[in-house]
C-alpha cells in the first residue's frame, strides 16, 4: 500500500517563482498572472487553466457552465503502475476540475457562443469519454441554439486509460461538425500548447477557422513516439504553430493579448447563416430523435443544466439522483 | 456505468493475461496473415484499383477501388501491408501518409456520388508519424476522413482484419456495422507506445496490450465492434479461402440489413452509434468538495479593498493555474 500524506508538497514557498522554459528567466508568479501568463522577457506563452481562459476570452460574468456533473468511469479496469481511478482522483485534487474539459455558453464581445475549453493539467488534457461527450453536447447545443461553436484545445490526445473508447471519441466529436456544416453554423478551433494526437486528428483540425497561439506544440505524433518509430531525429520546430501556418493547416497565429479581439472579429465576419425555410435540414436525419437530445437540450436552453431526464438512457451515463448543477456557476 | 463490472478487477495485468494478449497480438501481426488484397480477390469480382489523391501522390499503404460483390457494384478501401521485406518497404508496412487518406476520401466521395455501398478493411499499426507526414497534414487528413465518413449517404461496413491501429485505422473505420476477425486487435495506441509512455519503457508492451483490452472479443463487449468473425483452425493464415468465405458471409449479411434502410434512418443510426460510444457517469451536480479556498490575503484584500486584489470573484480563482506543468500524463 502506498502511503498517502494528508497534505500536499506544493505548499512550499518556492511556488512564488516560475522558470520560463524558453528563456530560463525566473518569473514572479503574480507578474505572470497579470501578464496573461506570458513571459515578460521572451513572450513565451505559458499554459492556462480553464478558469484563466474563461476570464481571458469571455465577457465578464457571462459564462454558464453546462454538464458539470459528467464523470469518467474506469470501464476497462485499467491499471498501469497506478489504477486509472487513482490518476483521475489525483488530477481532480490537483486542478479542482472533474475532467479535462469544461464547456458552457457565454458571450464574447456580446456574441453568444458555445465554447469548450481544455485544461492540460488534468491528465495532460487527454480526451476520454467525458471530454468527448461534453464536446459533442457543446456542438449539439450550438446546432440547436444556432450559435457559433469554439473549442480551445490543449491536449496530448486520446486518453490511453480508456482504450478504444477514447479512440471512438474522435468520431463522436467529429460527427456533429457535419451537421453544423449543413445548418450553416461556424466552428472556430483555437490550438494552444500542446495540441497533439487524437485531438488534432479530429475536431481540432476541422475548424472553419483554425487559430493557434504562438510557438505552441501542435502535431500528430509525439516527438518521442515519432523518433522511436521512424528512427530519425525530428527536425527542429517541425510541430509548431508557425510550421502549421507555413504548411497551410492554420489560418493565423494569434498572440494571447489579441485572441479575444480576434475571436470577436471572426464572430462578426462569420455569422451564423440565416435559417432557410426551403432547405431540407433533416437530410441527415432529425437530430431531435437522438439519444434523448431533445429533452436534454430543451432543459439546458433554459435553466436546468446537467439534469438527466431519463436516468437509464442508452446505458451510458445514467444513474444518480439528478440535482441542480448550478453550484459551480459562480460569478 | 456506475454498477457494471469492469472487464478486469484490480491490479496490474497478470503474467498470464499479458502473455495471452501478446499471443493474440502476434496472430494479428502474423506475417502470413491474409491482407486486404488477399481477401479482396477472394471476396469480390473485378476489383479495379484506383491510384492517387489528385494532389500529391499515390500511397501504396492504402488500396481501393470499385468491385463487384455477388454482381453488385461496391466501393472497397483498405490498408495494405506487404508480404515480404520489399513489398513492406513499398507499402510502408501498411502505415499511410496523408495522401493515402486523401485517396480514400476521393473514393468515398465517388461512392457517395454513385450510391455504392462502402466496405473498408483495417490493417495498420497506425498512421505514419514521420516529418513528411506532419508536413502534409497527417492529423488533418485523418480528421477530415472521419468527418467525411460520418456523413456519407451510403451504407458502410468496416472489417477489422489484423491491426486496428488508432487514428490511422479509424480514418477509414467509421461505419454502420463494424466487424472484426477473431484474432484482430483494435487499440488507441500501439502497446509499445503505451508502454513507453505509461511505464516509461518499451518492455512492458505485453502488459499494455492486456490493459488496453485490444482483442476482438473485448472490443465486442465495449461496443466498438458489432460482431466477431470466427477464424478457421489456428488463425486466418492457416486457411485463407475459408477466412475469405467467413468474411464475405458476414459482409453480405451486414450489407443486406443496412440496404433496407432509408438514408435518413441510416445516418441517424450512424450518428447515434457514435454518440453512444464511451462510458461515463452523469451526476446532477458537482459534489460538495471545495475546489480551492481563496488565500487569506485575497479574502482580506477583498474586504479591505487592497490594490491588486479583485473584489469580484473570477473563474481563475475557482480554477487557477498550478505552478508546475505536469507533463507526465500524455495522451495518444
Amino acid at each position: 500500500m502506498p502511503i498517502k500524506f494528508p497534505f500536499s508538497r506544493r505548499a512550499a514557498p518556492s511556488d512564488a517563482w516560475t522558470k520560463c522554459p524558453s528563456c530560463e528567466a525566473q518569473v514572479f508568479n503574480r507578474q505572470l498572472e497579470r501578464n496573461q501568463r506570458i513571459c515578460p522577457s521572451c513572450g513565451h506563452h505559458f499554459r492556462m487553466s480553464v478558469g484563466e481562459r474563461i476570464d481571458l476570452l469571455l465577457d465578464r460574468g457571462s459564462f454558464e457552465e453546462r454538464d458539470a456533473g459528467l464523470e469518467s468511469v474506469d470501464r476497462l479496469g485499467f491499471h498501469d503502475d497506478r489504477p486509472y481511478p487513482d490518476r483521475l482522483e489525483a488530477s481532480r485534487i490537483k486542478t479542482g476540475l472533474r475532467d479535462a474539459l469544461v464547456w458552457g455558453v457565454g458571450t464574447i464581445a456580446g456574441h453568444r457562443v458555445a465554447i469548450g475549453i481544455f485544461d492540460f493539467r488534468f491528465m495532460g488534457g487527454s480526451m476520454g469519454s467525458v471530454v468527448g461527450e461534453k464536446l459533442a453536447r457543446c456542438f449539439e447545443a450550438a446546432l440547436v441554439e444556432r450559435i457559433p461553436a469554439i473549442v480551445i484545445s490543449a491536449s496530448g490526445g486520446a486518453r490511453m486509460q480508456e482504450g478504444t473508447l477514447s479512440l471512438m471519441q474522435l468520431a463522436k466529436t467529429t460527427a456533429p461538425l457535419v451537421r453544423l456544416d449543413d445548418a450553416g453554423i461556424p466552428f472556430i478551433a483555437v490550438l494552444t500548447d500542446p495540441t497533439t494526437g487524437g485531438v488534432l486528428a479530429s475536431f481540432a483540425s476541422l475548424g472553419d477557422v483554425v487559430l493557434a497561439e504562438p510557438r505552441a506544440l501542435i502535431g500528430f505524433a509525439g516527438a518521442r513516439v515519432a523518433s522511436d518509430t521512424v528512427g530519425e531525429e525530428m527536425p527542429e520546430g517541425f510541430q509548431t504553430s508557425e510550421f502549421l501556418l507555413q504548411h497551410g493547416f492554420v489560418d493565423a497565429v494569434v498572440a494571447r493579448p489579441d485572441l479575444r479581439a480576434t475571436l470577436a472579429r471572426l464572430l462578426r465576419l462569420l455569422p451564423v447563416a440565416p435559417v432557410d425555410e426551403e432547405s431540407d435540414a433533416d437530410r441527415r436525419g432529425p437530430i431531435a430523435a437522438l439519444s434523448g437530445l431533445a429533452e436534454r437540450l430543451g432543459g439546458a436552453v433554459s435553466e436546468t443544466i446537467g439534469i438527466d431526464t431519463e436516468p437509464d438512457r442508452g446505458g451510458n451515463g445514467a444513474g444518480r439522483t439528478p440535482a441542480p448543477a448550478a453550484e459551480r456557476r459562480a460569478p | 456505468m456506475a454498477d457494471s463490472p469492469t472487464l478486469q478487477e484490480g491490479g496490474q495485468p497478470s503474467e498470464a493475461a499479458s502473455a495471452e494478449a501478446w499471443r493474440r497480438l502476434q496472430l494479428a501481426r502474423h506475417p502470413q496473415r491474409p491482407r486486404t488484397l488477399d481477401l479482396v480477390s477472394e471476396i469480390f469480382e473485378d476489383f479495379f484499383e484506383m491510384h492517387g489523391d489528385r494532389a500529391f501522390g499515390d500511397d501504396a499503404a492504402i488500396v481501393g477501388g470499385p468491385a463487384l460483390l455477388d454482381g453488385h457494384p461496391v466501393m472497397v478501401i483498405g490498408h495494405q501491408k506487404g508480404t515480404d521485406t520489399d513489398s513492406n518497404i513499398r507499402r510502408n508496412f501498411g502505415s499511410p501518409h496523408p495522401e493515402g487518406f486523401r485517396k480514400a476520401q476521393r473514393l468515398m466521395r465517388l461512392a457517395d456520388k454513385l450510391g455504392l455501398p462502402l466496405i473498408t478493411f483495417l490493417d495498420t499499426a497506425g498512421a505514419f508519424p514521420g516529418p513528411a507526414a506532419e508536413e502534409r497534414g497527417q492529423a488533418e487528413s485523418i480528421a477530415s476522413s472521419i468527418k467525411l465518413m460520418t456523413g456519407l449517404q451510403v451504407p458502410i461496413v468496416v472489417v477489422v482484419l489484423g491491426e486496428g491501429g488508432s487514428g490511422g485505422a479509424l480514418a477509414i473505420g467509421v461505419g454502420d456495422t463494424v466487424l472484426a476477425l477473431e484474432n484482430s486487435v483494435y487499440s488507441v495506441i500501439s502497446p509499445e507506445g503505451a508502454s513507453s509512455i505509461l511505464w516509461r519503457t518499451r518492455d512492458e508492451a505485453p502488459a499494455a496490450a492486456a490493459a488496453m483490452r485490444m482483442t476482438a472479443d473485448d472490443q465486442l463487449e465495449l461496443g466498438v465492434v458489432d460482431a466477431v468473425i470466427p477464424e478457421p483452425g489456428d488463425g486466418a493464415h492457416t486457411d485463407v479461402p475459408a477466412t475469405a468465405r467467413a468474411v464475405k458471409a458476414a459482409i453480405t449479411a451486414a450489407l443486406g440489413a443496412l440496404t433496407e434502410r432509408g438514408t435518413a434512418d441510416l445516418l441517424t443510426s450512424r450518428y447515434a452509434r457514435l454518440r453512444g460510444m464511451g462510458a461515463y457517469l452523469e451526476t446532477g451536480a458537482p459534489s460538495g468538495r471545495r475546489v480551492e479556498a481563496p488565500s487569506l490575503r485575497r479574502r482580506l484584500g477583498r474586504i479591505l479593498r487592497l490594490p491588486g486584489v479583485p473584489r469580484r470573484s473570477r473563474w481563475s480563482e475557482i480554477w487557477p493555474s498550478g505552478n508546475a506543468d505536469d507533463e507526465s500524463e500524455r495522451g495518444a
